[in-house]
């Protein structure tokens, strides 16, 4: 009974302390940032990336659930953003008139994103999580950019009588008065600027709830087992399908939400920008901050988020030395010699306190 | 009539992603590795084919001769410095580090020779070739010829040489290889030597179809390109020559009678229904799994 009690607390333990840091460093972060703000000691170059930080840290908390958590590899999280970006403009440029309070337009608009999103996702996922390691990456890859040319090819607009739709040529003839909100390659224009900061950290706080939560439930012990030996969990009766698929929608959800912040933050979006080259980008905030490790993923975010910005003195050699430094750090942080090294410091300090107590 | 021009140029379009596919999928087959700075050495081929037909004034067998070199040893130098020291890591550590060397070599390219793009010399003979009503150019004559000739050349060098069969005992069991006295590190920068020089080559003929030079030219060819590879069943060479094909005609076909704007998401749609069909692309060996 005493042993078993043991397991129980340090588990609870360790439940709560990765949880506990998470939420204290974003309320941290938050607090810190909105005082130098306030003070104004916050340079407009940080200022203006305050949101779009917060909208990839939900989108690549989501890849991590999906990647760390899942163990599927997902190159198509941009297309998901894409899809709650462009539903969120829509949303909020339709209520313009009907809500003019930003805030609660701003959470309607945050809601549909990650709803249609979610739809995306379990549409995409039935037949994705059908197959499995790279294959399941090239499609989520397909899907990607199949969403980006959808996206480039939709016109909508509405007027007192509705609204209109095309597909690929624009045929929409819209009554003086009406609005575009999709104009084809050229996106969403004339958006109002709602997104803020302390929406950002809403939003990454309740992403940490979610993906939290379900991790250390029922489900989120079955999607790490689906995970960690696909036949063993199926043959205790999980099933596989179903798990990731839970997984594979939350994801697709987050990332939605993450995209509609995004879009309400630019007065305009064009599809291209949730390219391929997006999803890898949060792909790399996933791997450099370690797969399941979600403060890793916040803190990889933030750094690389400001790298390029911060080397912005060195002009044209920046994004060389941002991909060097990419390089450099997957070479060291996978180097056998320091991971050996690292393991005799660690095991020597263990001893070190075993002999102590 | 007129389909079956379509078809023709679709050949042409499927025969460079074929020979650009060859590459992902050896390197897949042998290194177990999405190598994603695969594009970005066609991009590189490009370039330098492109210096050494407009500055050094070479004519096109050289230039693709001097492209061909500096790729392989860019591939074998790449492969050496970034994906070795990997050998033991994740997948998904040496794929981003692929995406670093990717944007490395994209970032360099632009400091070296700047954005702008630049207008590639048309160096093929030009003309076409009419045969009973209908005309092909010699351009997609030549870029099938060439494809067929590498098929022809790789399945021989694959099937009868001893660095040949050392690469399919690699891709099947690189321990085994390894017990059998099969030096896996000379191999792994052999294909890696191979998949960049056909990335040389294909840049050639992609340049001489669509004569612009930029530092991200290389991006979308490889994406189709290893989509094709995906296509075939990834790891199979036959497969990557078929997935290619199949998917330059499905691209061209698409873009002729249902939408230009369309057509890379009609390109995908299709790949996505082969997978769901097929799980393994369409000559893809099963794996199973043991418990």
């Amino acid at each position: 009974m005493k042993s078993n009690k043991n397991i129980l607390s340090v588990l609870l333990n360790k439940r709560h302390k990765g949880r506990t840091i998470s939420y204290t460093l974003v309320v941290a972060a938050w607090i810190i940032l909105t005082v130098l703000q306030r003070g104004g000691h916050v340079s407009s170059l940080i200022a203006g990336l305050l949101v779009p930080i917060t909208c990839y840290m939900v989108a690549a908390l989501g890849l991590n659930l999906n990647v760390g958590i899942s163990g599927e590899l997902n190159l198509g999280q941009a297309g998901f953003m894409s899809v709650g970006a462009f539903t969120a403009v829509c949303i909020s440029g339709y209520l313009a008139a009907s809500i003019p309070a930003a805030p609660l337009r701003l959470a309607i608009a945050l809601i549909g994103g990650a709803f249609v999103a979610v739809i995306f996702g379990l549409v995409i996922g039935i037949p994705v999580l059908k197959l499995q390691g790279d294959y399941l990456a090239i499609v989520t890859l397909a899907f990607g950019q199949i969403i980006k040319s959808i996206i480039t090819n939709m016109y909508l607009g509405f007027d007192e009588n509705g609204f209109q739709f095309s597909f690929v040529q624009n045929t929409t003839e819209l009554a003086p008065g009406g609005k575009m909100l999709l104009n084809g390659p050229m996106g969403a224009t004339g958006t109002q600027r709602i997104a803020t900061f302390t929406a950002g950290v809403i939003l990454v706080l309740i992403a940490l709830m979610i993906i939290y939560n379900l991790i250390w439930s029922k489900s989120g012990r079955a999607i790490m087992a689906a995970r960690d030996n696909r036949i063993a969990a199926e043959l205790s009766g999980i099933n596989i399908t179903n798990t990731k698929m839970l997984s594979f929608v939350v994801s697709a959800g987050l990332a939605g939400a993450a995209g509609a912040l995004y879009g309400l933050n630019y007065s305009t979006l064009v599809p291209n920008k949730f390219d391929f080259n997006t999803s890898i980008l949060i792909l790399v905030y996933v791997v450099l901050g370690g797969l399941g490790n979600m403060n890793g993923t916040m803190i990889a975010t933030v750094v690389l988020v400001l790298l390029p910005e911060l080397l912005r003195s060195l002009q044209d050699y920046r994004m060389l030395i941002y991909a060097v430094v990419l390089i450099v750090i997957m070479l060291i942080t996978n180097n056998e010699h320091l991971k050996t090294w690292f393991k005799s410091i660690r095991s020597k300090q263990a001893d070190s306190r075993k002999e102590a107590a | 009539m007129e389909f079956i021009s379509y078809l023709v140029n679709g050949l042409g379009l499927g025969s460079v992603y074929a020979i650009i596919a060859l590459g992902y999928t050896m390197v897949y087959g042998i290194a177990k590795m999405l190598n994603f700075a695969h594009g970005d050495v066609i991009m590189i081929g490009a370039y330098i084919s492109f210096f050494a037909l407009m500055n050094f004034g070479l004519p096109i067998i050289p230039a693709t001769l001097l492209a061909i070199i500096c790729c392989t040893i860019l591939g074998v130098v790449i492969e050496k410095l970034a994906y070795k020291p990997l050998r033991q890591a994740s997948s998904l550590a040496v794929l981003i580090t692929a995406i670093g060397v990717s944007y490395f070599l994209q970032n360099g390219a632009q400091l070296l020779w700047t954005s702008a793009t630049k207008v590639y010399p048309s160096a093929m003979p030009s003309g076409s070739l009419t045969l009973g009503g209908f005309s092909i150019s010699w351009l997609t004559l030549i870029t099938i010829g060439v494809c067929l000739l590498i098929m022809a050349v790789l399945t021989t060098f694959i099937n009868k040489t001893k660095t040949g069969r050392a690469m399919r005992a690699c891709s099947e069991d690189k321990g085994a290889a390894i017990l059998m006295g099969i030096n896996v590190n000379f191999i792994i920068s052999v294909t890696f030597a191979i998949g960049s020089g056909l990335a040389a080559i294909a840049s050639v003929l992609l340049c001489s179809t669509y004569p612009s030079v930029f530092p991200t030219l290389g991006a979308m060819p490889g994406i189709k390109a290893f989509t094709a590879a995906v296509f075939g069943g990834i790891g199979s060479i036959p497969g990557a020559f078929l997935g290619g094909l199949l998917l330059g005609i499905i691209e061209i076909l698409a873009k002729a009678y249902i939408s230009t704007q369309l057509s890379d998401a009609i390109v995908f749609a299709v790949l996505i229904v082969v997978l769901l069909i097929k799980p393994t692309g369409l000559l893809g060996r099963k794996l199973s799994e043991k418990v």
